[in-house]
């Protein structure tokens, strides 16, 4: 039976649903990391991701471009992400509190608005997948590799700007200095609430579109609580991928494989109990998340507002 | 001053978590205002109420899911109508009831509001009814699907015999699958899902018995993202005909919409979702038992008594969709099929 998983063809569909399936978790992720870097922890990314599927699916839906959807989905993040700073920088609100705030408010109001603006659940054509020229016709690769989404292209695009951003520009420097040492910085300058402020919004404005790359290019549907469950999965894999945006495409990309991999050990008939193929994905995390080095790696402010003066 | 701080920031989270909780408050439905009446009347026997029938209902998902609870609301926007409308039937509920505390409060606001029948629509809020009705007496209370009605007089219980009409889908499914694989979706192997895979695959073997039905079982009710996983494994594996139960599918049916795969849908006509896959549905019809509960209450009985819906009865109905032509042979197949389960010559095989 467990042979059975080892044919090529079984092979090919576990390894393109699992580069498919990390796409949602790669743009919360590392969003999650850069807020997380500058010392904001927000467990609402489930809430924004929840809002950024229902703008994106809702405009997409209207407008028939899911470009407009992307668009729509980028500005409810970033209102979300600036209105989340505002909570956590600004009012210095308890994080770990704000966040179950946030994405309670955005469980309630995407489905408000969604009964409010659907009689019934309804699809879209979102972004289907493109074959891309050259790279695509590669034997093999090309199917695996080649043929997604644009939405997913983006995803792992980001990983290595993203990269850049946090180890090769001042911004990064600052970002990082924001997270460590905050009152060094300040002494030094560095303005952490204004970086704070922009690194909340930006990482609302991934989550945002974490939730949009389900609703409009992955499922294309809208319904109540879409994301069930996976801005939480992403909190815990930027702990996973140790702050790193190279850590976190490797977490995103093992949940989403272990998670395919429970599909086929179900679909090829392997007696393992489906409850327990299904608790897989969330066991490797956990068992990874127990591994002591990455601790070392936290930083140092994480979840502490900066008071001029303090530590 | 970070005290005020930290204050404006609680009632922010106050607000928040209150407008999260708005949608999962008590809704009404579409009905005029009644006057305030006073507490629970006793059942008027007589033909033509003065006052409306009132109904709550508590279900776990939307009422706009094209699965169970929408089934539960069509339903009794049926028998309102049949009633003659808001003026004589009012239905209120609470949608989205996840959380079962949250369930069991909305239900014993609806009793002390002294509606005459209080519709808990999901075997999770079993434990809680069993609590709350023996408080009120006076109040007729159904859940489901089960058949126990905890022996409580004022307590009904109602099922849906869905694996009749997921044997005729599987009969169907199996008529027209060439590749001979058939993909299931189901949500948690219980209940009316279970029973309905079960009927299903009995389907599908009495029809082509190498056709194999492989199973996926997501865990959750409402796990989208990880349905249209199972439904796109179920494809890269050979499957051409798919299904699936529960308000998840949607997802599912979006996959298989894109793989131009066949769909056969259950609890409710799930054609609307994507017209040129969708073969056919099992829809449920509770007015069937509605009906039946309703007189019961009118008539001074509150509750004992449990309900099936069945396709004998009519509250379970094969509907196909008009817009995908199925082959006359196969049409024909289908229907001898309805026939001989309501006429007892089709005995489904169900595993335990």
């Amino acid at each position: 039976m467990i042979q059975d998983l080892l044919t090529p063809a079984v092979l090919a569909g576990i390894v393109y649903s699992g580069i498919r399936l990390a796409t949602p978790y790669l743009y919360a992720t590392l969003g999650e990391t850069i807020g997380q870097l500058s010392g904001v922890l927000n467990l609402g990314v489930e809430g924004i991701m929840l809002m950024g599927a229902y703008a994106g699916f809702y405009l997409t839906f209207r407008t028939g471009n899911p470009w407009i959807g992307l668009l729509a989905a980028i500005v409810v993040g970033a209102l979300l992400g600036l209105a989340n700073a505002v909570i956590t920088v600004t009012l210095k609100a308890e994080q770990g509190i704000s966040g179950i705030g946030v994405f309670l408010f955005g469980l309630g109001m995407s489905e408000l608005l969604f009964r409010m603006t659907f009689g019934s659940v309804e699809t879209v054509s979102g972004f289907g997948p493109v074959r891309l020229p050259v790279l695509g016709d590669i034997p093999v690769l090309g199917d695996l590799l080649f043929n997604h989404s644009l939405m997913v292209y983006f995803a792992y695009l980001l990983v290595p700007l993203v990269w850049v951003l946090l180890n090769r520009t001042t911004w990064g420097l600052r970002i990082k200095a924001a997270g460590q040492n905050p009152a060094a910085a300040d002494a030094l300058g560095v303005s952490i609430n204004r970086v704070r402020y922009a690194t909340v919004t930006l990482g609302g404005v991934l989550s945002s579109v974490a939730g949009a790359s389900l609703s409009i290019a992955l499922l294309n549907v809208f319904q109540q609580n879409l994301t069930s469950g996976m801005g939480f999965i992403a909190v815990a894999l930027v702990y996973f991928g140790g702050w790193s945006p190279l850590g976190a495409l490797a977490g995103s990309l093992l949940f989403s494989t272990v998670n395919a991999l429970q599909s086929w050990i179900q679909v090829l008939g392997i007696p393992i109990a489906p409850d327990f193929a299904l608790m897989l994905p969330y066991v490797l995390t956990i068992v990874m998340l127990a591994v002591p080095f990455r601790k070392a790696r936290q930083p140092a402010a994480l979840t502490k507002p900066f008071e001029r003066g303090e530590g | 001053m970070r005290k005020l701080y930290l204050m404006t920031a609680v009632l922010v989270i106050g607000a928040l978590f209150l407008g999260a909780c708005g949608t999962a408050t008590p809704t009404e439905a579409p009905a005029p205002e009644t006057p305030p009446t006073a507490a629970p009347a006793a059942p008027e026997a007589t033909a033509v109420p003065a006052e409306p029938f009132r109904v709550a209902v508590v279900m776990p998902s939307a009422t706009n899911d094209l699965a169970f609870s929408q089934s539960m609301y069509d339903a009794l926007l049926v028998v309102q109508e049949q009633m003659g409308g808001p003026e004589s039937f009012e239905i209120a509920y609470s949608e989205s009831m996840f959380v079962i505390e949250d369930a069991a409060a909305a239900i014993r606001d609806y009793a002390s509001q002294g509606f005459d029948l209080i519709i808990a629509h999901g075997s999770q809020y079993g434990s809680s009814l069993q609590e709350i009705a023996p408080d009120f007496p006076e109040t007729s209370f159904a859940w489901g699907t089960t058949l126990d009605t905890f022996g409580m007089p004022n307590v009904f219980a109602y099922e849906a015999r869905s694996e009749q009409g997921g044997y005729v889908n599987g009969v169907v499914a199996a008529s027209l699958s060439t590749s001979g694989v058939i993909g299931v979706i189901g949500p948690i192997e219980t209940g009316d899902a279970k029973l309905y895979v079960d009927g299903f695959a009995a389907g599908v073997a009495a029809t082509n018995a190498a056709a194999t039905v492989p199973t996926v079982w997501t865990g959750s009710f409402s796990d989208t993202a990880l349905a249209s996983q199972a439904a796109q494994t179920h494809i890269d594996a050979g499957a051409d005909v798919l299904t699936g139960t529960a308000q998840m599918v949607a997802g599912a049916i979006g996959v298989a919409q894109e793989s131009d795969v066949l769909w056969f849908g259950t609890q409710s006509n799930q054609a609307v979702l994507a017209p040129g896959i969708v073969v056919a549905s099992q829809v449920y019809h509770w007015e069937v038992v509605l009906a039946q509960m309703i007189e019961l209450i009118q008539g001074g009985t509150y509750g004992g008594e449990s309900f099936s819906i069945d396709l004998a009865n009519g509250g379970e109905v094969v509907e196909f969709n008009p817009d995908y032509s199925v082959p006359a042979d196969v049409q024909a197949l289908a229907d001898e099929t309805t026939q001989g389960i309501i006429d007892g010559s089709i005995v489904i095989p169900l595993a335990d």
